[in-house]
């Protein structure tokens, strides 16, 4: 792509930063209003935060406020210094993640020709970030809550993994740019006017990777390291101040990057299907067969995908009772990690079939 | 295995969710917004205590059966003219102080219950508070002023009246 003017790369770099800021905040700050206060009023009947802004749109301003003008307290016997990083910790899994996340032809972060397996791998940093926070919080019931929380992110990171993993074997690369470019370019039964958006064929995985997401956000009913009325918090329990904040908005931050994920690999990113305009990216041009508004048009559809999928982590989220620890590792070992085994076999068979 | 989920009753809960949130969007909450808009509390509501000063004879009877002592009372009798002429004067009481401090009284109704004089009555008056607690001390006018949010005694039930069989 030619821009009218050359950006250095130092000037790049910092657009980046501000990008991935934004790109993780925004989404935050949309999910946390729309769907925690709205929504989940909605769903209770009642109408939720009204007063602060017209609608109660202030009330995340509101709320941000409020923490950040409490005392910050630490428990006499806590480990200082890893309670002061453990939410940092959680926080800083969340933007290396976005970093990979194409939105447009030409706006993205970083281009990994294994996106896919950093992603993965990047993902699991935030499990050690809430055991820490349960273990140095000196306080029998956050530690409860952390070991809970690692035992049920260890467990669920499995069938993620093996779910992208048909996703990767299909598109041929784990490259999430190139999942992106294949999955609108392609064809079902050789009618372009879809694309071949990675859902229709891997349902299965879909399915998987959407209830290992909600297990890995300790989303209900997989909540138990939180376990609102059982151990207050949970690993939270002994955190105020800016660094519950820390949590709380690392917590919707990687619902929104998860969502924004999940929409790269299975419901084709940050396009719509390129026959519509007549784009063809296979041969010489390469992604430069797409037009240069897509840049723009791109992070919108990102952004309608994502709020799509973060409705039904949320609906869920609010219906659904929790699931005990057992129940929950039963689960993640003996249903989704086989059922996502199968779908790698089915799709490895029919990627060399068809 | 011992959990099997049971499919159908899994998508109905989803359903359940979904439909009180459409219910919500397109007819509005079941919640009151208060305080836009306020819900009228029941007739016999406890919200205020008030109290009509003619009636009032000092016998101390609210005070001495307040749990919290709550009620402070002190009063002194004057004398007033006799009723027909040649009569001796009437020792008439005058109330000096009657306060009721409402961040103590928990709203048991003991005092209402026993005053032999119909002199304390139930309001459903309850916007009263105050940012100052020592403002939340009911003086003698401002109970006096109560007195007109007192509503009519509900009618007595049909038969009421009757003396019936024991």
């Amino acid at each position: 792509m030619s821009l009218a003017i050359v950006i250095p790369y130092w000037g790049l770099s910092l657009l980046r930063v501000l990008g991935g800021i934004v790109a993780v905040l925004l989404p935050a700050g949309t999910i946390v209003y729309l769907f925690l206060f709205k929504m989940m009023s909605f769903m209770q009947s009642r109408l939720g935060p009204m007063e602060a802004g017209p609608y109660g749109s202030m009330q995340l301003f509101a709320e941000v406020g409020k923490w950040l003008q409490k005392e910050d307290i630490m428990p006499e016997r806590a480990d200082k210094s890893i309670f002061k990083i453990a939410p940092l910790i959680v926080l800083s899994s969340t933007f290396l993640l976005i970093a990979v996340v194409p939105f447009g032809p030409d706006a993205w972060f970083t281009n990994f020709e294994a996106g896919v397996f950093y992603m993965l791998a990047v993902s699991s940093i935030s499990v050690l970030g809430i055991l820490i926070a349960g273990w140095s919080s000196a306080n029998k019931y956050s530690l409860l809550g952390g070991l809970r929380a690692a035992g049920q992110l260890i467990a669920y990171e499995l069938p993620m993994v093996l779910a992208v993993v048909g996703v990767v074997i299909q598109a041929g690369t784990m490259n999430l740019q190139q999942i992106v470019v294949v999955q609108n370019s392609g064809a079902i039964f050789g009618w372009h006017g879809l694309g071949n958006p990675y859902i229709l064929t891997q349902f299965i995985g879909f399915g998987v990777f959407m209830i290992a997401v909600q297990a890995e956000l300790t989303q209900a009913p997989f909540d138990m390291p939180i376990a609102e009325s059982e151990l207050v918090s949970g690993y939270m329990t002994e955190y105020s101040g800016f660094r519950f904040l820390i949590f709380f908005i690392a917590e919707f931050a990687t619902a929104g990057v998860f969502a924004l994920i999940a929409s790269v690999l299975f419901l084709g990113g940050w396009g719509i299907p390129f026959e519509w305009f007549g784009w063809h990216v296979t041969g010489a041009t390469g992604i430069d067969g797409v037009a240069n508004w897509m840049n723009v048009v791109g992070p919108l559809i990102m952004f309608t995908k994502m709020m799509l999928l973060v409705f039904v982590i949320m609906w869920v989220r609010f219906s659904y009772p929790r699931f005990r620890e057992d129940q929950l590792q039963r689960f993640a070992w003996k249903v989704l990690i086989p059922l996502s085994l199968v779908n790698i076999m089915a799709t490895s068979i029919l990627k060399v079939v068809f | 295995m011992a959990f099997k989920p049971k499919v159908p009753g899994l998508v109905k809960g989803l359903g359940v969710t979904l439909n009180t949130l459409m219910t919500t969007v397109t007819k509005g909450a079941n919640t009151v917004q208060y305080p836009h808009e306020k819900e009228a509390p029941p007739i016999r509501a406890r919200g205020v205590i008030a109290l009509r000063e003619d009636n009032c004879t000092s016998c101390m009877l609210c005070a001495r059966s307040c749990p919290d002592w709550c009620i402070y009372i002190e009063g002194h009798k004057e004398l007033a003219p006799p009723r027909r002429a040649g009569g001796a004067p009437r020792k008439v009481n005058k109330l000096d102080r009657f306060d009721i401090d409402y961040a103590l009284c928990m709203y048991c109704g003991i005092c209402v219950e026993v005053c032999p004089f119909d002199a304390l009555f139930w309001s459903p008056e309850y916007e009263y508070s105050e940012p100052k607690i020592a403002d939340l001390l009911h003086d003698k006018t401002k109970l006096g002023e109560w007195m007109e949010t007192v509503p009519e005694a509900p009618e007595l039930e049909a038969g009421a009246d009757k003396k019936g069989k024991k």
